[in-house]
């Protein structure tokens, strides 16, 4: 039986005056998807700001109510049993929020630990053994104000694992934290789920998603529009190519002319402090450098490359062509 | 036990996170005893000592309705704004328990701004303080305490589901301290205040806490004053899941 079962969930919201009913407008966050997680899975939402992650999370974390479809988790409906859905999850968000900045990161925890009913006895050693997990050992004395933000993600992650939840969601964990801090939580998020824990994630990092992620839904809009393994999703656009610019005096007047290049199927342009890098997406077995190339005649041009497509490839391609 | 235990951390905790501030810690002392100041200087002018010293309990009492009432309604705001009212409600356990012993941490500070405010009335208005019943006093203030908690109880529910309901706590702290006799007695009001103050928990904490302090009994007051409370706190815990509900309902336990 899967863990996380969702069909056709969706929700609205409406906003405007509450009086005049022509002032009120609606907006569809989610628009009936549809998906299931199996146990010990790693399960990554992936899509663009607004694209509905946060919301369809927050209703399976019992936060929100839908407004059409439903949702299970661990066979709980998370509308009609929402005191048995949250014994059994752990729900972790990214940001500097979610902390009682006055109290020490020991306290934190202990409050949180008697609201999630972990038994007295097992409270101090449970607490032990999770701040040794996230490297906060030796610091959970200070006050949550004095710590970074890399601290207080991995206080966050302590958080929700203290009542050894069998499901974790992970709403964009990594944001904000270092590339150490980064690599050291999904080093902990792989090792929770060798032990059985099942995760869904919502991260804008792809090589996160890439390297975590049993599976992925790609959503936008509201609606899933892929859903597979990274390789398959890579598999979408691995007939092509992708050629790699860097030019050096603009290229924002040019790439009209460039996506018109036959075999090119998507333009976009990455800017750094000293340069733009143009990456251009062809059509399999394309060879369009060269077009590419007279396109952006008497431009300074830096390296020229040509890779194979990668999943943040194939994303762009499907949030692209939703 | 399970849930006292829950109630006694919930409390403890909640109070080290509010009196750790000491920008706010001064100001639940200073606000009040601007008021209180005020209300020596106008009864001194009168001459009537016995009424100064009963405007003294009074005006000390002000500050712990005034850290309930303000506190009360912004505090689920504040946790709001730093992203934990969602893991409250998150949590397994009931959020009548979660929000209660915040409640009762706030009248907890109140009680501070009591002691000080007495002993400011003592020591820089010589104003002659003898409590006949220490203990019963203690008791009196204690309860009355616990029981304003109740009333903010059912006060920060409401604004779980209104983010603007905060503002009801500012709305509420001055006309309580009218209507329920914390500076004017109750029969000097006109009679159709008494009904309206009868059903508040602040008329009975003040008559009893007086009572301690002067001689009478305040057991009857003592009694009411929580009894009042309980209803005001039942009224909150049986809405608290619907009103949990409706803000799942209509999306206002975050900010965005």
């Amino acid at each position: 039986m899967p863990v996380i079962e969702v069909d056709q969930l969706a929700r609205s919201y409406r906003s405007g005056s509450r009086f005049s009913r022509a002032a009120r407008t609606e907006v569809k966050a989610v628009r009936g998807i549809s998906f299931e997680v199996e146990r010990g899975e790693l399960f990554g939402l992936l899509g663009p700001n607004g694209a509905g992650k946060t919301t369809t999370i927050k209703m399976l974390i019992t936060l929100l109510l839908p407004t059409g479809g439903s949702a299970r988790v661990l066979g709980y409906d998370v509308v009609a049993d929402p005191r048995e859905v949250r014994r059994r999850i752990g729900y972790v968000f990214g940001g500097d929020k979610g902390l009682y900045e006055r109290l020490s990161g020991y306290d934190n925890l202990r409050y949180f630990a008697e609201l999630y009913g972990v038994p007295p006895r097992d409270q101090r050693p449970r607490i032990a053994e999770l701040l040794d997990l996230v490297g906060l050992t030796g610091k959970e004395g200070q006050r949550v104000e004095g710590y970074s933000r890399g601290m207080r993600q991995r206080l966050h992650i302590a958080r929700g694992l203290l009542h050894k939840p069998d499901v974790l969601f992970l709403d964009e964990p990594s944001i904000g934290i270092d590339p150490v801090g980064a690599r050291e939580l999904r080093e902990t998020v792989a090792a929770l789920v060798s032990t059985g824990t099942t995760v869904l994630l919502t991260t804008h990092y792809m090589f996160e998603a890439d390297e975590l992620c049993d599976r992925i839904a790609v959503i936008a809009g509201g609606a899933i529009i892929a859903e597979g393994t990274p390789e398959q999703l890579k598999s979408r656009v691995a007939d092509g190519h992708v050629v790699e610019i860097e030019v050096f005096d603009g290229v924002d007047d040019r790439i009209d002319a460039v996506r018109a290049i036959e075999g090119v199927t998507s333009v976009g342009v990455e800017s750094s402090d000293r340069s733009q890098l143009l990456v251009v997406r062809t059509a399999a077995a394309a060879q369009v450098t060269p077009a590419v190339l007279a396109a952006l005649e008497g431009r300074s041009l830096g390296r020229v490359a040509t890779r194979e497509p990668t999943l943040e490839d194939a994303y762009v391609e499907l949030v692209r062509d939703a | 036990m399970k849930v006292l235990r829950l109630v006694a951390v919930g409390w403890w905790l909640q109070l080290k996170n509010r009196s750790r501030s000491s920008f706010d810690g001064l100001l639940s002392i200073l606000y009040p005893l601007f008021f209180a100041t005020t209300i020596f200087f106008l009864y001194r002018q009168n001459g009537d000592e016995a009424a100064l010293v009963s405007a003294a309990v009074g005006a000390s009492l002000m500050g712990v309705w005034s850290a309930v009432s303000t506190s009360a309604s912004t505090t689920l705001q504040g946790e709001r704004r730093q992203g934990t009212l969602e893991l409250l409600v998150a949590a397994p356990t009931p959020f009548s328990l979660v929000i209660l012993p915040a409640t009762v941490s706030m009248a907890t500070i109140g009680l501070w701004s009591f002691v000080v405010t007495l002993l400011w009335g003592r020591f820089a208005f010589g104003i002659p303080i003898s409590f006949d019943q220490p203990l019963v006093f203690v008791i009196a203030a204690v309860v009355m305490t616990f029981s304003l908690g109740l009333v903010g109880f059912l006060q920060a529910m409401a604004s779980v589901r209104y983010r603007a309901a905060w503002a009801l706590g500012t709305l509420f702290e001055f006309p309580v301290w009218l209507v329920c006799g914390f500076l004017v007695p109750l029969s000097s009001l006109p009679d159709w205040v008494t009904p309206i103050a009868y059903l508040l928990p602040p008329t009975w904490g003040v008559s009893a806490v007086r009572a301690a302090a002067f001689g009478g009994s305040p057991w009857r007051d003592i009694a009411l004053c929580l009894g009042t409370g309980a209803i005001y706190a039942a009224i909150g815990v049986a809405l608290s899941r619907r009103l949990v509900d409706s803000a799942r309902g209509n999306a206002t336990l975050a900010l965005t």
